[in-house]
């Protein structure tokens, strides 16, 4: 058996990180590869593509009924989904209260205690959002993921938020193994989107791994619970997730330290391809009247 | 009311002063709106009926006063049993507080112990600033050989990485590169302070071992587990090695820090494995546990480094003794010499004159899980009914485990373990079910208070009485002072039970 791949996607919320996520691991279980997906977002969505679930029960739900974490089984929180890939959910609280974070945490030291990753090729890890504790870089953590892909847009929020992950995972890299595996670009169809995808990858130090292009059979797919790869597997779309796969699989050991950059060398990146103008300091802040007022004070 | 400096009266006397009495009376009158003195003497009654048993059994969503404490307490007491070692608690300064008069108030030993000082900042941001001041400061200060890392609450529920943590603040030059600072997550809400002890002493064992090669030699690794008795027991079982002639390296030992002279000198740090030995202890033939439950984790490492390893159960009395110093033997090829040999004798001796008294006698037991199996199997080696078992830090197997004890004696008939049940649920079952005796920590004052089971204190912490941590319960002279604390109550209830003059002096006798 190879070694262990343990990979992780991180995006902004709703790029389609769990949809990109599942499509490419069906993938990756289509070349014979066997997978544990574990999905750290307290929304429990990771792996309904793959169960055809609505959400599975998670972990954390399953420790609350059982009493505490110590008196699950393996078996009660790990589901068998399409081509032999183990599913398991995190799980986490409601909105508003309690700590997602430390969900993930827990659940991540129960299936490591456990041995759910004996015999696996692949974990992959479906994190929500930011790294914003302690708790969702938890799959960054030495040890655990050794690549990390995120899923961006060409959307301003999107490539933020990009660039953030880069900032958790810069702080771990040192500590321990963990390495940038690039970017995977959700196609929103906003303007320029393939370029600017491309120089946000160079300034933060790695590649864009692959450009997924968009297609309305995803959202068929969806719908039915599906990936792609099994609704429809002589589309044109399930081919681009086998590029993906097939990419992410060459790609070991080819991760790099992330270089995040700053908000203004941010801005600089979207003003170079002509999304965004270079802002007047002088009219920030004014209202229309005022700008009226100044521009008949001025003539 | 006001006192005189002539004669100042104590707490003992003050307030049952005419005074106080009235102001209290109206106080309760005026102010704290009372049910009926009949009323609550009726609740109070029903409290002990088996209905009330039931409902209490059925209990879910409440503990009230659990037998245990949390983990991070447990990985102090491991931290301090090395050598120049300083504990630092990665979270708030509340809990270092806690571990600190916990443990000064069992030992009456000052026990130091720093924490990160996290506040409501570090919580938001993360605690790495903290780490990064926190080694730098203990470091400089305290001068340590080592500095052991674990976990409160609040840093494990923000997720604090401590290993990326204490790699940052050494390329910070908070510590030197090569000074020691292993580490271990101890979250509090999770187990108990047992638990804290494994996985404190797997993250140093696994710090000092991690990627050595093994080359083994004859010497033993001997783990006392987290134990009231420490000074006492720690002192004895190097007594019993050296009598044998069995190199060994005790871990985690914390029997000079916690039992410091008064000399004029004040010593932070006192004894403990040295760090060359937690290094070298690799290289073991074996490791023996005193305490199952307290090492699950480390001799899982252990055993997977190559070692044997052997775990008892807190071993009290002949038997658990025997089976002691008989692996002990086998392990290391030693012969028991004669003299333990006569030791044994004489604890034989002793339970056999005392056995008319403690024969057939009804007990109540609870505390950590080891500590419960070992005293059970004492007391039914005594003759005794060890009735009632209760570990709030026991678990299904520990439960499974005791039956079985239970079973292989005609004295364990109809006795029960409870796990996970906390002291209100021992409050029924002496209620419902009494016993002639409790043994268990100071705790169980409030028991004996409520129920009148006269409490024997053996476990941790007892607070209420002192120095009986300087005695050994292992070994057989260990066993002795088991066998002693228990007669002494024995004798006390009988003449409490036998001194009333032209009554029940009849059998108020100088000679038991």
């Amino acid at each position: 058996m190879s070694a262990l791949r343990q990979i992780a996607f991180y995006g902004k919320g709703g790029i389609g990180k769990s949809t990109t996520s599942q499509n490419t691991l069906a993938a990756l279980a289509d070349l014979g590869q066997k997978i544990l997906i574990v999905g750290c977002d307290p929304k429990a969505d990771s792996t309904r593509l793959i169960l055809h679930a609505k959400a599975q029960d998670t972990i954390l739900s399953l420790a609350a009924e059982a009493g505490s974490v110590e008196d699950l089984e393996l078996e009660d929180v790990m589901k068998i989904g399409y081509k032999d890939i183990r599913c398991v959910e995190s799980g986490g609280p409601e909105p508003g209260v309690g700590c997602a974070g430390r969900g993930v945490i827990t659940s991540i030291n129960f299936l490591e205690e456990e041995g759910a990753y004996d015999g696996i090729d692949y974990v992959s890890y479906d994190v929500l959002g930011d790294v914003v504790c302690g708790g969702f870089a938890m799959p960054i953590r030495e040890n655990k993921a050794q690549e990390i892909y995120i899923v961006m847009s060409g959307e301003m929020m999107a490539m933020y938020a990009a660039n953030n992950i880069s900032k958790g995972i810069l702080k771990y890299a040192n500590s321990g193994g963990v390495r940038l595996g690039g970017l995977v670009c959700n196609e929103r169809q906003t303007d320029k989107e393939y370029e600017l995808a491309e120089s946000l990858a160079g300034k933060l130090g790695t590649k864009l791994i692959h450009f997924v292009p968009r297609d309305n059979v995803v959202q068929h797919a969806e719908l039915r619970r599906m990936t792609v790869l099994e609704y429809a597997p002589d589309s044109k779309q399930a081919d681009e997730y086998r590029q993906l796969a097939q990419k992410i699989h060459d790609n070991a050991g080819n991760g790099t330290i992330p270089t995040p950059i700053t908000m203004d060398e941010l801005e600089d990146l979207l003003m170079e391809h002509g999304i965004m103008k270079a802002v007047d300091e002088s009219i920030v802040g004014k209202t229309a009247a005022e700008l009226a007022a100044e521009a008949a004070a001025a003539a | 009311m006001t006192q005189n400096v002539e004669s100042v009266v104590d707490h003992f006397n003050l307030f049952r002063g005419p005074e106080y009495i009235e102001m209290f009376e109206n106080k309760r009158k005026n102010f704290e709106n009372p049910y009926p003195d009949d009323k609550i003497e009726e609740v109070r009654e029903w409290t002990k009926s088996w209905e009330y048993r039931e409902k209490n059994f059925a209990r879910e969503a409440l503990t009230v006063n659990p037998a245990k404490a949390c983990q991070p307490l447990g990985a102090v007491f491991a931290a301090v049993g090395f050598e120049g070692t300083m504990p630092f608690v990665h979270g708030s300064q509340g809990c270092v507080a806690y571990y600190r008069s916990h443990f000064s108030r069992h030992f009456k030993e000052p026990s130091s112990c720093v924490s990160s000082s996290m506040t409501e900042d570090a919580a938001v941001f993360g605690g790495l600033n903290n780490m990064i001041d926190g080694l730098a400061n203990t470091y400089n200060m305290y001068k340590p050989k080592m500095i052991a890392v674990s976990t409160t609450c609040m840093a494990e529920v923000i997720g604090d990485d401590l290993n990326g943590f204490i790699q940052n603040a050494r390329a910070k030059g908070s510590v030197p590169e090569d000074f020691d600072v292993p580490y271990a997550h101890t979250p509090a809400f999770v187990g108990s302070h047992i638990t804290g002890y494994d996985n404190a002493l797997k993250g140093i064992v696994s710090h000092f071992w991690e990627g050595k090669e093994r080359t083994p030699n004859g010497k033993i690794n001997f783990i006392g587990g987290f134990d009231g008795y420490t000074v006492g027991n720690l002192r004895e079982i190097k007594r019993l090695f050296d009598l044998m002639g069995v190199e060994h390296t005790i871990l985690a030992d914390n029997s000079e820090v916690w039992d410091t002279p008064a000399d004029g000198e004040f010593r932070m740090y006192d004894g403990g494995t040295t760090l060359d030995d937690a290094k070298a202890a690799i290289n073991a033939k074996a490791t023996i546990s005193m305490q199952e439950y307290c090492t699950e984790k480390t001799l899982a490492y252990i055993k997977e480094k190559g070692q044997e390893v052997a775990a008892f159960n807190h071993p009290v009395g002949v038997a658990a003794t025997d089976a002691f110093l008989m692996e002990v033997a086998r392990i290391t090829g030693k012969a028991i010499p004669a003299e333990l040999t006569k030791e044994r004798g004489r604890l034989v001796d002793a339970i056999a004159d005392s056995s008319a008294h403690i024969h057939g006698k009804k007990f109540a037991i609870y505390g950590d899980p080891d500590l419960c199996y070992g005293l059970a199997s004492f007391l039914m080696e005594l003759g005794a009914e060890p009735v009632h078992v209760l570990s709030t830090n026991g678990g299904k197997e520990w439960e499974i485990k005791m039956q079985a004890l239970f079973d292989s004696s005609p004295f364990g008939k109809g006795c029960k373990a409870y796990p996970g049940k906390d002291l209100w649920h021992m409050r029924s079952l002496l209620n419902t079910e009494p016993v002639d005796f409790l043994i268990g920590n100071t705790y169980g004052k409030y028991l004996e208070r409520d129920t009148g089971t006269p409490l024997i204190r053996i476990g941790f912490p007892v607070f209420d009485r002192h120095h009986h941590h300087r005695y050994p319960v292992w070994g057989y002279q260990g066993a002795m002072n088991v066998l002693v604390w228990v007669l002494d109550k024995i004798f006390d209830e009988m003449d409490k039970n036998t001194i009333i003059p032209a009554k029940t002096d009849y059998s108020y006798d100088i000679i038991r």
